[in-house]
């Protein structure tokens, strides 16, 4: 036996048997989280650590960068042994530049990325193993964290990262124009007619005003045709992910109702093209009545774009048989040293998955005049849940009553397919010809599109 | 051979080279040249880390694909990927006629501008910098402000058709407007360097040549066809060449003005899809690619375009 093969057994070894005392250390944990009876997962308070995080807000967000701030040096007082270096960002992610970075191995040790990301991480060989490090001893919530939301950490049975934020996808829209058209702000539509009609109405008003808008560029027309296509109870793949599975019914009514929209009822105004976040940009301009998104759509609308909070509203998704779900958090960097990944581990349970603490210290949210009351984020479950819902209904500082139909109706919620930009990208082209092309043909343009994601999805 | 020997300047060599030789000949030229060749130096290790290594890199990677952190060399198989890329032909369909279009306007117009500021005898000044100010603004300033020109509802361009009374137009939200469209913001933001150069190609035209003409009773249109062509033949040929190659490789245009794709992806080009290859798709063996198809195809028009020009002189 060569050498190198001697090396490789006894890493496998290793492997094994680290991964057999982790099976033992999980087992009888239903929930696949540990025992919490493994010590050498917890991070030892004479070890000198250092690790490098990205996503500190800017600058520009002095309320949070404070907080952030603040929340280190309350971190260091528990963790006196470990060395935070912040890096700041703001968007946390830029989709070319954590391309290279990932190419380049260049990211910060722990890294932010969206649920989507996971495949190009493991692919660029770059995230590290934390499976063991995350027990309900390092992480004090584990058992509460909605495994569908690890399980977008998760490759292989092997987990790569912790969630930040998740949101499910539902319709945003704004009070003020329902309240001119005559709709009642409180009952946004839950179904594709509602929808057209409540945009007939938006669109009455005149003066540039628009009632529907929707994406159609830089993959965001893909994106959201996925996300009205689980509303309608249709799939983007066949459940092995080898097929494109959205030309249907589904599909073609989709586009039908884009099409009607946009070419008979004329409620989606001549400028088309839109790509994130130029329909929050119209919506804060009060000419945009109704489009799909996300929670934090109105928290950017509300910090970056200065619109009001009781200004908007949300409801559950069109259709209401699936909502597209999203969401972010941290990867580890596959170079770190185990105590560079426990100490990881520990800073995000203190900033980020610790209700009452960090992001959910409400109180403090509200006396730095941060918004409380969002629906977003809601990755925890049992009491956890309960704990994080009480405090955030107690803290409220915005409209929680604008968002009452999009939480109390129970959408199922739905992960990105595979290969999601590449289709995506696809989809953005047959969403822009709708809305482009009076006589575009939808049966024709789902055919063309279902062979184009066929190829994509045998050439992945 | 006597004669050849004989001579003065072969004795020299043959008295130097009896001489003691501390140094070869390479090792004296080197010497002799030293300060050039430390100037050099800076320059051509610049040259060898920023655009020759990533060259080669790009040809290793062309043949190589990473997954889960392994990279293994796999063939030809980008290019076979890139090749079956639904959109691989719309993609060059479209940047071939976007390198059209930009040849009728970004080409023709500047040289016709070039020759009107040519033939002006007061404020040219003036007008040179007027028509060199879009070159100034920044690329994106430029498409910003296209894009609200061309905005179908409240955009200059058809509040202008609209005064007209002529037919508006849907620009950047119509597949078969759109690349006329970027084509039109495209020739504005460059033009300007193009007519600088024109220019002084022009005023190195030696003045006899018009006054020649003049009495021969040449009117505008047959000097220029006769002198001013003729005697920019060469600028001309090469700024041809350059534009070319430039507008094959538009990105920034298209990607600020319609988001990359456009309708129906009526504005997908071949730059902006090794972008997505690259930085969307995570794919860069893909990437790398294209761009080693797009860069020997460049390589070899141009080959054959200075062939052509050098036959035809």
């Amino acid at each position: 036996m060569k050498r190198a093969d001697l090396r490789r057994l006894a890493a496998a070894s290793m492997v094994a048997a680290i991964g057999l005392s982790g099976a033992a250390a999980c087992s009888g944990d239903k929930n696949g989280g540990g025992s919490g009876s493994d010590s050498s997962v917890l991070l030892d308070k004479n070890a000198k650590v250092s690790i490098s995080v990205d996503c500190q807000p800017p600058t520009t967000k002095p309320a949070q960068r404070k907080q952030w701030l603040d929340d280190i040096a309350a971190f260091n007082k528990i963790h006196p042994n470990v060395t935070i270096t912040s890096k700041d960002a703001s968007p946390c992610e830029q989709p070319a530049a954590f391309a290279a970075q990932l190419k380049a191995g260049t990211q910060t040790d722990l890294f932010y990325a969206y649920f989507t990301d996971l495949g190009a991480v493991l692919d660029a060989g770059q995230a590290a193993d934390i499976t063991r490090y995350v027990t309900p001893e390092t992480v004090s919530t584990r058992n509460d964290i909605d495994p569908s939301v690890l399980d977008t950490f998760t490759a292989d049975g092997k987990l790569y990262g912790l969630p930040r934020n998740n949101y499910k996808m539902g319709l945003i829209y704004n009070r003020k124009l329902f309240g001119q058209a005559g709709l009642d702000p409180d009952k946004p539509p839950t179904t594709w007619d509602e929808v057209a009609a409540a945009a007939r109405k938006i669109s009455a008003l005149g003066n540039g005003i628009n009632g529907y808008g929707e994406y159609s560029a830089a993959n965001t027309g893909g994106w959201h045709f996925t996300a009205e296509l689980y509303g309608l109870g249709g799939r983007m793949v066949t459940a092995d992910g080898k097929k494109a599975a959205f030309n249907d019914a589904n599909g073609k009514q989709l586009l039908r109702n884009l099409h009607t929209m946009r070419w008979v009822d004329r409620t989606m105004g001549e400028t088309q093209g839109y790509k994130w976040p130029d329909l929050m940009t119209t919506m804060v301009a009060g000419k945009e009545g109704m489009y799909v998104g996300a929670p934090d759509d109105i928290t950017y609308m509300v910090e970056t774009l200065k619109g009001d909070y009781a200004d908007y509203g949300m409801g559950p998704m069109p259709g209401g048989k699936g909502a597209l779900l999203g969401g972010d958090g941290y990867f580890f960097k596959k170079s770190l040293t185990p105590d560079q990944i426990k100490a990881g581990i520990a800073w995000l349970d203190f900033k980020f998955l610790t209700p009452g603490k960090g992001q959910f210290e409400y109180a403090r949210n509200k006396a730095d005049g941060l918004p409380v009351g969002l629906p977003e984020p809601f990755f925890f479950t049992g009491a956890s849940a309960q704990k994080e819902s009480q405090n955030k209904a107690t803290y409220a500082t915005i409209p929680v009553a604008n968002f009452t139909a999009y939480v109390s109706t129970q959408v199922p919620g739905l992960v990105e397919p595979p290969h999601a930009q590449e289709i995506y990208k696809v989809l953005d082209t047959t969403v822009s010809a709708v809305l482009t092309d009076k006589n575009a043909n939808i049966d024709e343009l789902l055919k063309t599109a279902e062979t184009q994601v066929n190829q994509v999805l045998a050439n992945a | 051979m006597a004669a050849i020997t004989d001579s003065p300047r072969t004795t020299a060599r043959r008295t130097r080279s009896a001489g003691p030789r501390p140094y070869g000949r390479a090792g004296r030229r080197l010497r002799d040249n030293l300060t050039a060749h430390a100037f050099l130096i800076g320059a051509v290790a610049c040259f060898a880390l920023f655009s020759w290594y990533p060259m080669v890199r790009e040809f290793v990677m062309a043949f190589q694909r990473t997954r889960r952190g392994h990279t293994t060399w796999v063939g030809w198989q980008n290019f076979i990927q890139v090749s079956h890329d639904p959109v691989f032909w719309q993609a060059w369909r479209n940047t071939v006629e976007f390198t059209l279009l930009a040849l009728v306007f970004g080409f023709a117009l500047p040289f016709v501008v070039a020759i009107g500021l040519n033939e002006l005898r007061h404020a040219r000044a003036y007008l040179r910098i007027l028509v060199y100010l879009p070159v100034m603004l920044p690329p994106v300033a430029s498409v910003l402000l296209f894009k609200y020109f061309f905005n179908p509802s409240f955009g200059l361009f058809n509040a202008v058709l609209s005064a007209l009374h002529l037919p508006t137009s849907q620009w950047l939200n119509s597949a078969d407007t759109a690349m006329f469209s970027v084509v039109i913001a495209a020739t504005w933001m460059n033009m300007g360097s193009a007519v600088l150069i024109y220019l002084a190609a022009l005023q190195s035209i030696p003045g006899e040549l018009y006054e020649a003409s003049e009495l021969d009773g040449a009117g505008l249109l047959r000097r220029v066809w006769h002198v001013t062509i003729p005697q920019t033949r060469l600028i001309l040929s090469l700024m041809l060449l350059l534009q070319i190659i430039a507008t094959m490789q538009v990105f920034t245009e298209t990607f600020l003005l319609t988001g990359g794709d456009g309708p129906k992806g009526s504005t997908t080009t071949v730059v902006y899809l090794i972008y997505n290859y690259a930085f969307n798709f995570n794919n860069f063996g893909a990437a790398a690619a294209l761009g080693v198809i797009m860069l020997l195809g460049l390589a070899g028009f141009s080959a054959l375009y200075v062939r052509l020009f050098r036959e035809s002189e």
